[in-house]
């Protein structure tokens, strides 16, 4: 098939960006999304042009480097990672707006490369249970029920590739947040952190330039791991439940 | 053997496990015997930590934790998207919570069997030791693994063993140890005990009165290039599989940090001992940027199969049972499905070889769930592994749950890599290298589920217990980017980025790369013979020079350039890839992850050669023209017998 | 160091500049005057039983509790209540929208919704409008100041001679159906920010914010339309 490819480039973060239009010919529907930028890059290599640059890495949906706007839809859309999804999903003469992701936390690196480092400061803020190595106790001293295990292990499957905020009308980063105040405050072991990790870490996605959540729900909708709404419901309940517990939103 | 290939060195040998003591004993007391830093001294010193996967991730957080001054540099955006995130099978533990005889003794065992004789047995010990630790310290920090109905942790049997001792987490296990590290990193970082620094990719070592000093990095967006000082340098750079161009690593895996340290004299050992895992999603297109592994743990509930008759082109489920040849149920009943890794790849390329192999290509065999799903249903089939099938489909647009998955080998792991001593010391002092990066536990064949295992064995309790017997010396004098040999490796790195970016020929990047991976699949993947290495011999040097004669790298230094990153990790390879088929030729046996078609039963297996073969074989590099130097450590085998290897 | 990442902003203090507290302090007044509309709503509806039921509804609003408290005391108590709700509710609303305006600084060329509703996607200017709403809606039937009739007249009076004013009771049909998105949108919204909805209450919380909020639309539109076509004069 043939595509018309409309790309935002952008040479860094301090200069301003402008839509390019490429053409790509003879690509196969077997073909990843990523493949066939790979493409369209050897070519604008070969022709003396800069290629366009792209965050990937593990290239099966795991690692959450990729990103793109594609037509408007973060990842695309399939609900799956760019590098997930297939040529087999455009049609032949199909034209492509392609976008980094837009949000005042998450500034243009290069094309469609963006900083996504305000992600690691919200878990730096709070989003992990401290226990330095070698003060485990023995694994089965404290049994999870597998209900709560595998609710957990739901949340904790954001690869934090920030499609949630990207696709949120408000720029929120609540759907990422919020996945990982679940996955730690469904286990015994995250208990005892409970409070202050929500306050931190919501304090923390404020302070990054996102958004508020207003539920639209656009997030759970485009991410590629499913995360469900149910989380924010439970990040909510869980700072209600900080703040009467008398802890205040500071960092 | 032919002496222009190589020559060889001094034997060396690892002096610091403590050989007087009994195995059992010996981590304790190699422990015990460690120099010590003082609490209030460890802020004065400062360990350099480059990766942030497993093994560096969980490094980098203990060390913090434990007062030292860290800094840490990886190539992604954020720790959390290092390679070891997509590990899916899972980790394994000799918790023996299933009650079915497996003991530290037993992964031990295995472990060195599955290494095909060719690891030792002091490091292997070890790691069967810790293991259990980690599963504590993954639990406690909210890793959340599978659990049954009575909450306690679920464990499931991974390829090539017996018992129940892997523990997972869905098929994503990889990712979720890795966030646990990961939340431990974010944390110090938050605490402001370790200095950051992303996109950062080590593109040489800092040699000072020889010892390990410093590295020189290129920021990848500002493409800034720059020095930075330590104590001690630690690698955690991963695996080289990507040497192959197609692999199941992530496409940014590379081998620059581990060879740059080569060049500077820390010995390579065993680069040929590369792991084909047999369950990847098979090859469909020239573009194909890189293979997507199916967990192994789907040989628990799939067959594998091909059809009796060769060229069979009829879709899966029209053939008839008696028409099936379930080969590895046949020809190795005990183990059946669940053989080690290199058997079921090597016994997979040889259905297709023989020409029995199925899907557009021919290069594939199924991997049939009828019959687990008939036994249990599908929904129990989709609860183990609905993210696989989903996965799979998505890749290939078939439904597995009614056509079976195809599946080929592909390259998945690399057991070489830098050479280390039972203090995960290289050869030069200060230079530490854990997980994938360093060639040590794993043999010549890695068991699945064990190198989560050793990363983080590494990482959170080898590796710190260690560090301190040389950081015990420390402070050393200061050192800054003024030193004559900062200023040396500064100056290298400079030189080779401009001199890649003035070529300005005809070929891209990633034509070299594909040319030399096929070349290496080809010649030195599966199955390796004399005349094919010669081959690949002959023609390495020529993809090296064409490549720096004729290659077109975009953009400039200044910026975020991709283009220019992907050429010097490909540069890399080209040497590592020489090397490579210079051990392979040398090793004239058989063993686990290296199959020599000259050394093999007449059933086909793989043929050891103990006798003249039982070392690692530890590369000393020389400037180019010249031929390497091998260096041999004897492995000595107390505990465990050298014995054929038999999964009949 | 160019090497380093941005450093880490320090989050702002304070109670109520946490995002997600200020949803509350939105969820917490919207669910007040959602209250306040079913009762209002009930009282409007007597405009069907006639004048004099109308009326003396609305002086029953005023003299509650009497003798033992002060005329218009409980009127007052509402009113203030209510102010403060309408005052929290925007306040809250403009600031989340300017952290989200702030948080998306250069627009995307190409959007396009997967889930989002047409309420959800019109709280903020369905919002805004409502707030004319109750501005002009204040200034007329309770003031009305603005009313046909003026202000010496009955409530009831003022009511129909506003409804029998075509662009006024279309100015009322269209805040009304904005209403009814809005708590379409606000209903789900408050549960979810009150940390209350789950996967399997779901249905049961979509299926209660259309139930409320089509009740209360049809509840209020009920009265305009019937004057407007002259069923009630
Ligand atoms: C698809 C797949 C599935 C697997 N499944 C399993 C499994 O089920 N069980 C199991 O035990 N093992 C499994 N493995 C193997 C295992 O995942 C890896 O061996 C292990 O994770 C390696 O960890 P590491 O920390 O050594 O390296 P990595 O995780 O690869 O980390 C490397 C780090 O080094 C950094 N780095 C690399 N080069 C540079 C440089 N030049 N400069 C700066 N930084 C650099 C990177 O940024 C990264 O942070 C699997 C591997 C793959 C590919
Ligand atoms: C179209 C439907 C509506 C009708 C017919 C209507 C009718 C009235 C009338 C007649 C009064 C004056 C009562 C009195 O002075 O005794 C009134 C007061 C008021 N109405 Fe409505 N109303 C409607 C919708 C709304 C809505 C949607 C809101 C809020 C969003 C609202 C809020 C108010 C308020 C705050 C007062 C003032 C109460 C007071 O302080 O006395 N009304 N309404
Ligand atoms: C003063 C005029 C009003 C404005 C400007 C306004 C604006 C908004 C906005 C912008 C939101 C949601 C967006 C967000 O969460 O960021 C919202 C939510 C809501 N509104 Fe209003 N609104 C107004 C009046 C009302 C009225 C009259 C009611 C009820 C009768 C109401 C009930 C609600 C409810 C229940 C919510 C959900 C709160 C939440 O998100 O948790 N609002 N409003
Ligand atoms: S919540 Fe989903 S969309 Fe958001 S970062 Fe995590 S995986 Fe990506
Ligand atoms: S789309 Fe945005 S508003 Fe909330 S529910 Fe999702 S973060
Ligand atoms: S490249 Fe890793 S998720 Fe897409």
């Amino acid at each position: 098939m043939n595509l018309t490819l409309r790309i935002w480039r952008q040479r860094d973060r301090t200069k301003k960006g402008k839509m390019v239009t490429y053409h790509v010919t003879d690509v196969s529907p077997d073909m990843s999304f990523l493949e066939m930028l790979d493409v369209l890059n050897e070519k604008l290599i070969l022709d003396g042009d800069d290629p366009v640059a792209f965050d990937h890495d593990c290239r099966e949906g795991i690692c959450g480097s990729c990103g793109l706007m594609i037509n408007g839809i973060a990842h695309g859309p399939e609900q799956t990672t760019v590098c997930q999804l297939h040529m087999r999903s455009f049609s032949d003469g199909d034209v492509l707006d392609i976008e980094p992701w837009r949000a005042g936390g998450f500034p243009v690196v290069k094309d469609l490369a963006v900083d996504r480092s305000a992600f690691d400061r919200i878990i730096s803020a709070g989003g992990f249970i401290s226990a330095p190595t070698g003060t485990a106790p023995e694994a089965h001293s404290t049994p999870v029920p597998k209900k709560n295990s595998d609710a957990a292990f739901d949340a904790a499957t954001c690869i934090g590739c920030g499609a949630c905020v990207a696709a949120c009308p408000n720029g929120s980063a609540m759907l990422f947040t919020a996945a990982k105040v679940s996955h730690l405050g469904l286990m015994p072991q995250g208990q005892p952190e409970r409070d202050s990790r929500v306050l931190k870490m919501v304090a923390q996605q404020d302070a990054e330039d996102f958004g508020g959540c207003s539920n639209i729900g656009e997030c759970s909708a485009v991410c590629p791991k499913g995360i469900s709404m149910e989380t924010i419901s439970r990040l909510n309940h869980d700072l209600l439940g900080a703040l009467r517990a008398g802890g205040v939103p500071t960092s | 053997m032919p002496l222009e290939l190589f020559t060889v060195g001094e034997p060396i040998a690892d002096t610091t496990a403590p050989r007087d003591v009994p195995l059992p004993d010996r981590w304790n007391e190699r422990k015990f015997r460690a120099r010590l830093v003082n609490p209030a001294n460890r802020r004065r010193l400062s360990v350099i930590v480059v990766g942030t996967g497993l093994a560096g991730g969980s490094a980098a957080a203990t060390l913090a934790e434990m007062g030292y001054r860290v800094k840490n540099f990886w190539f992604q955006d954020s720790p959390r998207r290092a390679h070891s995130v997509a590990a899916q099978g899972g980790i394994n533990a000799a918790k023996n919570y299933r009650n079915d005889g497996d003991s530290v003794h037993r992964l031990f065992y295995d472990t060195v069997k599955g290494g095909d004789f060719r690891s030792r047995e002091d490091n292997s010990y070890r790691l069967a030791e810790v293991s259990a630790a980690i599963i504590d310290q993954a639990v406690a920090q909210g890793v959340p693994f599978a659990r049954e109905y009575g909450g306690l942790l679920d464990n499931r049997s991974f390829g090539g063993a017996q018992v129940s001792r892997t523990f997972y987490a869905r098929g994503q296990t990889g990712q979720q140890l890795l966030y646990g590290a990961y939340q431990a990193l974010e944390r110090q970082i938050g605490l402001g005990n370790v200095e950051q620094h992303p996109r950062t990719e080590m593109l040489d070592l800092i040699v000072v009165d020889g010892k390990a000093r410093g590295i020189v990095v290129r920021h990848l967006i500002t493409g800034e290039i720059t020095s930075h000082f330590a104590d001690a340098v630690v690698l955690a750079s991963g695996g080289y599989s990507n040497v192959f161009y197609l692999s199941t690593n992530a496409k940014g895996s590379n081998v620059t940090a581990a060879w740059r340290a080569h060049k500077r004299g820390a010995l390579f050992a065993n680069p040929c001992y590369t792991q084909i895992h047999p369950t990847c999603i098979p090859v469909s297109g020239d573009y194909q940027s890189k293979l997507t592994l199916m967990s192994e743990s789907l040989r628990n509930d799939g067959r594998v199969w091909v059809p009796k008759e060769r060229g069979d082109t009829r879709n899966p489920k029209d053939i008839p049972e008696d028409e099936r040849d379930y080969y590895l149920e046949r020809k190795y009943p005990a183990f059946g499905n669940l053989v080690p890794r290199d058997i079921a790849s090597r016994q997979a390329k040889a259905v297709c070889d023989e020409g029995r192999g199925v899907g557009p290509n021919g290069l594939g065999v199924y991997l049939d769930f009828s019959d687990a799903i008939a036994r249990v249903g599908q929904a129990a089939i989709e609860a183990k592994y609905g993210n696989l099938f989903d996965m799979y489909n998505r890749i290939t647009g078939e439904n597995a749950y009614e056509t079976g998955m195809r599946i080929y080998p592909a390259v998945h792991y690399t057991m070489g890599g830098l050479w280390v001593d039972y203090d995960l010391s290289s050869n030069i002092p200060g230079l530490f290298v854990i997980g994938e990066a360093n060639f040590s536990d794993q043999g010549a064949n890695r068991l699945g589920a064990s190198a989560l295992m050793q990363g983080l064995a590494d990482g959170y309790f080898v590796l710190p217990s260690t560090i301190s017997n040389y950081l015990a010396d420390g402070p050393f004098p200061a050192v800054d980017a003024t030193h004559p040999a900062a200023v040396e490796a500064e100056q290298s790195v400079r030189a080779q980025t401009e001199r890649l970016l003035s070529i300005n020929g005809t070929r891209t990047v990633a034509s070299f790369h594909r040319e030399l991976g096929k070349l290496m699949w080809d010649l030195c993947g599966m199955e390796r013979s004399e005349p094919g290495l010669r081959k690949a011999l002959d023609r390495i040097p020529e993809i090296r020079q064409e490549f720096w004669s004729n290659v077109k790298v975009s953009g400039e230094q200044g910026i975020f350039n991709q283009n220019l990153e992907h050429a010097g990790r490909v540069a890399d390879f080209i040497e590592l890839a020489e090397l490579m088929c210079v051990d392979a030729l040398h090793r004239n046996e058989s063993c686990g992850g290296h199959f020599r078609a000259e050394s093999q039963t007449p059933e086909g297996e793989a043929l050891r050669d103990d006798e003249n073969y039982a070392y690692v074989a530890a590369w000393e590099y020389t400037p180019e023209g010249e031929p390497p130097v091998l260096h041999r450590e004897a492995l000595e085998y107390e505990y465990v017998h050298l014995a054929q290897r038999s999964y009949k | 160091m160019t090497t380093q990442p941005a450093q880490r902003r320090a989050p702002k203090t304070g109670r109520f500049d946490n995002s997600v507290v200020k949803k509350t302090v939105m969820a917490v007044s919207g669910i007040i005057m959602i209250l306040y509309l079913l009762a209002h709503m009930v009282g409007n509806l007597k405009a069907f039983s006639g004048p004099e039921s109308f009326n003396s509804y609305s002086g029953w609003i005023r003299t509650i509790g009497e003798p033992a408290l002060p005329a218009q005391t409980a009127l007052w108590i509402i009113r203030l209540v209510l102010l403060a709700a309408v005052v929290l509710h925007f306040w809250a609303a403009i600031s989340l929208w300017r952290q989200a305006r702030r948080a998306r600084p250069v627009p995307y060329v190409t959007k396009k919704r997967v889930q989002q509703s047409f309420a959800s996607r019109t709280v903020r200017w369905g919002g805004l409008i409502l707030a004319l709403f109750i501005i002009w809606h204040i200034l007329d039937l309770t003031l009305g100041a603005v009313n046909p009739v003026g202000h010496d007249s009955t409530p009831y009076d003022r009511l129909v001679a506003s409804f029998s004013n075509i662009p006024i009771t279309l100015f009322y049909v269209v805040s009304m159906v904005l209403l009814g998105l809005h708590l379409r949108h606000g209903i789900f919204a408050a549960t979810q920010t009150l940390g209350q909805t789950n996967k399997r209450r779901e249905r049961a919380v979509n299926g209660l914010a259309y139930l409320v909020a089509g009740v209360i639309t049809v509840g209020f539109l009920l009265v305009p339309l019937s004057v407007a076509f002259g069923l009630i004069d």
